[in-house]
C-alpha cells in the first residue's frame, strides 16, 4: 500500500510543504542564474538589473533557497519519515498545519519585502540585507517578522513529531525508537537548541529596533547570535540528507543499511557538537577573544568524525547493495549500481560532491588558514557543494522517489529525470571549482563588481588558471545548474498534474531492516534527554563567557542605530 | 554492539586526521606566529569613534623605532585613509592596523595576503603585519555594506624605508 493510501492526510501535508518548497526553488534558482551571469559579465547589459539590484537578487537567492526551500522540504520530508517509521498517523494534525501556515505567511512577508528592492515605490521599503541580515543595515520590519514566523512555524511542525512520538511511546513502552524517527527527533533537538540564537536576535533585538522601539543594537552581539544559529543550520540541512542516505539510498542500491547503531551514534554526535561551533564563522571578528575561537575550532574538527563514519557506512551499504545485484570486484561493483535511476543517481552524486565540500570545509574551519579565504568566493564555492548539492540534489532524488508516493501518481518524463542529476553534477563541478580557485586568488564574495578598476595595484593572482577562465566556468556552470533545476521542476510539475490511477505506481515504499539492528546497541543511545542535557552544557561552555563579555558593558552597547538600505 | 574491523580502522584513521588538522593550527599559532584578530582592540562608540582612547584620528602614526600604527575608518563606501589617498607604510617594519566602522559592518582585506578582518561598528580590529616587499596592495571591502558596496576599495602602498617620508606620518 502506498503512503497516500495509508496516510492520505499526512500525504497532503507533505505535498503542501514540497509544493511551497518547489516554488521557492524556482524563483531562487532563477535569481541564481541572473547572479552568475551578471557577476561574471556575460550578457550583463541584456539582464534587467543594475548593480544595486544585484543585492536584491542575492538576498532573494539566499533567503529563498537556504532558508525557505530547505525548511519546507525538511519539515515535509520529516512528516513522511515519522509517519512511516512509527507506522501511525500524526497525533494532532492541526498542530502541523498551524506550523505550516506560520511558515507560509512568514515566507510571503519576507519575499514581498525582498522583491520590493526592485520597485521601491511599493509599500514596503527595501530589505536588501542578504540572508545574514547583519545589523546595523536595516531591512523593513516585515522582513524580520517574516523570518521569525518561518522559524517559529518550523518549531510548531517539529512539536508535531514529538507529540506523535509520545503517543507511540505510550503504546510501545520499552521498544527502541524506530531509526527514522530517532533521526528526526535528534535533528529537531539540535534545531530547537540552535534556533534559540536567531530567535533572540530577531525577536528581542531586530524587530523592536527596526520598528524604532529601541534606538540601537550591539552589532557584534546580534551577529554572534546569528552565527550561534548560522552554523547548526547547515546541519539542519545536512541531517535530512543523511536520513535519505542512511535509510533510502541503500534500499535503492538494492540492499540495506549496514548498521543501525552507528547511524544513531552519528546523529547523537551532531546533537552534541553542532551548536558550540558558531565562532568559526567569526574567526576574523574583532571583539572575541582568540581562546573562544580555538574552542570552536576543535569542536568543528571533531564534527568531521560523524561525517567520516557516515562516508564509511553509506559506501559500505552501497557496496552491499551492488553485490546483492551481482556486482563484484574491488571497484567493479560500482557498475552494478542503478545509475539510470534518478532517485539513486541524485543521492549518490550528492554524496560524492559532499565529500569534496567536506574537504573545502576543513580549510574554512582551519582557524589561521581562514585568513586567506574568509569572505572570498571560496566560501560560496564551498556551500554550493554542501547545501546546494549535498542537500539540494539529495532532496531532488528524494522527490523522484517520494512524490509518486504522496501524490499516487506515476513519475513522468523519466528520461529527463534520468539525465537531470548528471547535468547538476557537471554544472556544479564547473562552477564550484572556479569559485574555490577565485577565492584563493582573492576574489571577494557578495559583490556585484568583483574586479579592481584602480591603477597600479596588484591584480587578482590565481594559483593556476586565469580569472577569465574562472568567470567562464562560473557562467557555464551556473547556466547548467539552472537548466538542471528547470528540468527537475518540469518532471515534478508533469508528475503532479498527471491523472492519478492511470498506471500502477512503479515505486515501492518499503524500507528493509538494517543488517545489524538496534537490539544489541546500548540503550543510552535512545536517551535523548541525556544527549540534550550534554549538548546544552557544551553550548554553555562555548558561549557562556563570550556572550557575557558582550553584554557586560550593556546589552545594547556599543550600539548602532539603523542604516536603511 | 559489534563494530566491524574495517570500521574500527577507519575510525582510528579519522581520529588521526582530526588530530593532525588541529596540530597544524596549533603549529601555525605557536610556531609560525599567526595570531587571530581578537578583543585586543577594545571598543568604541560608533557615533564618535575617536572619543575613547582605543581609536585615534584616522592616519599613519609612528609608534616607535620601526613600528607604525595605522588607524583606518571604514564607512559607506570608503576607507579613510585608503580610498581617496593611499595608505603608505614602509617595508620591513612592524605595522599595526586599527580599523573600525562609523556606520555598518564592512570588511578589510588586502587581496592575496593574510591581512583580512571584519570591521564591526563598536569594535576595533587590531592586526599587526610586516610587509617584506615593496609594492601596492588592493584593499577590498568584502562584507556587503549597502547599495554601492562594490565601489568600496582602496590601496596600501608599501615603500622602501629610505623612500618613506617621515612627514607623511601624522604627528602623535
Amino acid at each position: 500500500m502506498t503512503f497516500i493510501d495509508k496516510y492520505p492526510n499526512e500525504a497532503k501535508l507533505v505535498r503542501w510543504h514540497f509544493g511551497v518548497g518547489f516554488i521557492a526553488l524556482a524563483i531562487g534558482g532563477l535569481f541564481g542564474l541572473v547572479q552568475a551571469l551578471y557577476r561574471t559579465g556575460f550578457f550583463r547589459s541584456a539582464l534587467p538589473i543594475n548593480a544595486t539590484d544585484y543585492y536584491t537578487v542575492l538576498t532573494g537567492h539566499g533567503v529563498l533557497l537556504a532558508l525557505v526551500f530547505t525548511t519546507f522540504l525538511i519539515c515535509g520530508f520529516f512528516v513522511w519519515a515519522v509517519t512511516r517509521s512509527l507506522g501511525r498517523p500524526l497525533a494532532h494534525q492541526r498542530v502541523a498545519w498551524v506550523g505550516f501556515l506560520s511558515m507560509l505567511v512568514g515566507t510571503v512577508l519576507a519575499t514581498l519585502t525582498i522583491l520590493n528592492g526592485f520597485a521601491p515605490a511599493l509599500p514596503f521599503e527595501s530589505a536588501d540585507v542578504l540572508y545574514t541580515f547583519y545589523a546595523p543595515l536595516k531591512g523593513h520590519p516585515a522582513f524580520y517578522v517574516g523570518a521569525a514566523l518561518l522559524i517559529v512555524g518550523s518549531w510548531v511542525v517539529g512539536a508535531e513529531y514529538f507529540l506523535t512520538y509520545r503517543e507511540w511511546r505510550a503504546d510501545n513502552p520499552g521498544e527502541r525508537i524506530p531509526l527514522q524517527t530517532f533521526m528526526v527527533l535528534a535533528t529537531f533537538i539540535m534545531w530547537y537548541l540552535s534556533t534559540l540564537g536567531v530567535a533572540v536576535e530577531v525577536l528581542v533585538f531586530l524587530v523592536p529596533w527596526s520598528l524604532g522601539w529601541i534606538s540601537q543594537v550591539d552589532p557584534l552581539l546580534t551577529r554572534t547570535l546569528f552565527w550561534y544559529f548560522g552554523h547548526p543550520v547547515v546541519y539542519f540541512w545536512l541531517l535530512p540528507a543523511y536520513v535519505a542516505w542512511y535509510t533510502i539510498l541503500p534500499k535503492l542500491a538494492g540492499g540495506r543499511l549496514l548498521s543501525d547503531p552507528l547511524a544513531r551514534v552519528v546523529f547523537v554526535l551532531f546533537v552534541l557538537l553542532s551548536t558550540p561551533v558558531g565562532f568559526h564563522h567569526q574567526y576574523l571578528d574583532p571583539g572575541i577573544a582568540d581562546g573562544f575561537k580555538f574552542i570552536a575550532m576543535t569542536n568543528t574538527m571533531m564534527l568531521l568524525l560523524p561525517s567520516f563514519l557516515t562516508a564509511f557506512t553509506v559506501v559500505a551499504s552501497l557496496e552491499h547493495g551492488a553485490r546483492q545485484r551481482g556486482g563484484g570486484g574491488y571497484f567493479g561493483w560500482l557498475r552494478a549500481l542503478p545509475w539510470g535511476e534518478p532517485a539513486f543517481s541524485a543521492m549518490a552524486l550528492a554524496g560524492l560532491v559532499f565529500a569534496a565540500g567536506g574537504f573545502s570545509g576543513m580549510i574554512n574551519a582551519g582557524m589561521n588558514i581562514n585568513y586567506l579565504i574568509h569572505n572570498t568566493l571560496w566560501v560560496p564555492g564551498h556551500f554550493h557543494l554542501t547545501v546546494g548539492t549535498a542537500f539540494g540534489l539529495t532532496m531532488m532524488g528524494v522527490s523522484y522517489w517520494l512524490v509518486p508516493q504522496i501524490t499516487g501518481k506515476r513519475l513522468q518524463h523519466k528520461t529527463i529525470a534520468a539525465i537531470q542529476p548528471y547535468i547538476w553534477f557537471v554544472g556544479m563541478t564547473l562552477m564550484s571549482n572556479a569559485m574555490h580557485r577565485g577565492g584563493l586568488a582573492g576574489l571577494p564574495r557578495r559583490t556585484a563588481e568583483p574586479l579592481f578598476r584602480g591603477e597600479g595595484a596588484a591584480p587578482f593572482d590565481p594559483v593556476f588558471g586565469t580569472i577569465a577562465e574562472m568567470q567562464l566556468q562560473i557562467a557555464v556552470g551556473g547556466t547548467l545548474l539552472f537548466v538542471s533545476l528547470a528540468l527537475f521542476l518540469v518532471v515534478m510539475a508533469g508528475t503532479w498534474l498527471t491523472q492519478s490511477g492511470v498506471a500502477r505506481l512503479s515505486v515501492n515504499g518499503a524500507i528493509p531492516a538494517p543488517l545489524s539492528g538496534p537490539e544489541d546497541s546500548p540503550r543510552i543511545l535512545d536517551n535523548l534527554k541525556v544527549w540534550t542535557a550534554i549538548a546544552v552544557l557544551l553550548v554553555v561552555i562555548a558561549y557562556g563567557l563570550p556572550l557575557w563579555s558582550m553584554i557586560a558593558d550593556g546589552v545594547l552597547l556599543p550600539g548602532s542605530g539603523p542604516f536603511p538600505v | 554492539m559489534e563494530i566491524h574491523r574495517f570500521e574500527k580502522l577507519w575510525l582510528v584513521a579519522a581520529f588521526v586526521l582530526i588530530a593532525a588538522f588541529i596540530a597544524t593550527i596549533v603549529y601555525g599559532s605557536l610556531v609560525a606566529g599567526v595570531s587571530m584578530v581578537s578583543d585586543d582592540g577594545g571598543t568604541v562608540d560608533p557615533d564618535d569613534i575617536t572619543a575613547s582612547e582605543n581609536f585615534r584620528e584616522p592616519g599613519v602614526y609612528q609608534a616607535g623605532d620601526g613600528e607604525y600604527d595605522v588607524y583606518v575608518e571604514a564607512r559607506q563606501f570608503a576607507f579613510v585613509p585608503g580610498t581617496n589617498s593611499p595608505i603608505r607604510v614602509p617595508a620591513n617594519t612592524e605595522v599595526t592596523f586599527y580599523i573600525t566602522s562609523s556606520d555598518v559592518t564592512h570588511g578589510f582585506d588586502l587581496v592575496g595576503t593574510n591581512v583580512n578582518t571584519m570591521v564591526i561598528p563598536g569594535q576595533v580590529a587590531q592586526l599587526t603585519v610586516e610587509f617584506d616587499e615593496t609594492g601596492t596592495h588592493h584593499i577590498v571591502c568584502h562584507e556587503y555594506c549597502g547599495a554601492a558596496h562594490h565601489d568600496m576599495e582602496g590601496t596600501v602602498e608599501v615603500v622602501a624605508q629610505e623612500n618613506f617620508d617621515t612627514e607623511e606620518v601624522t604627528e602623535a
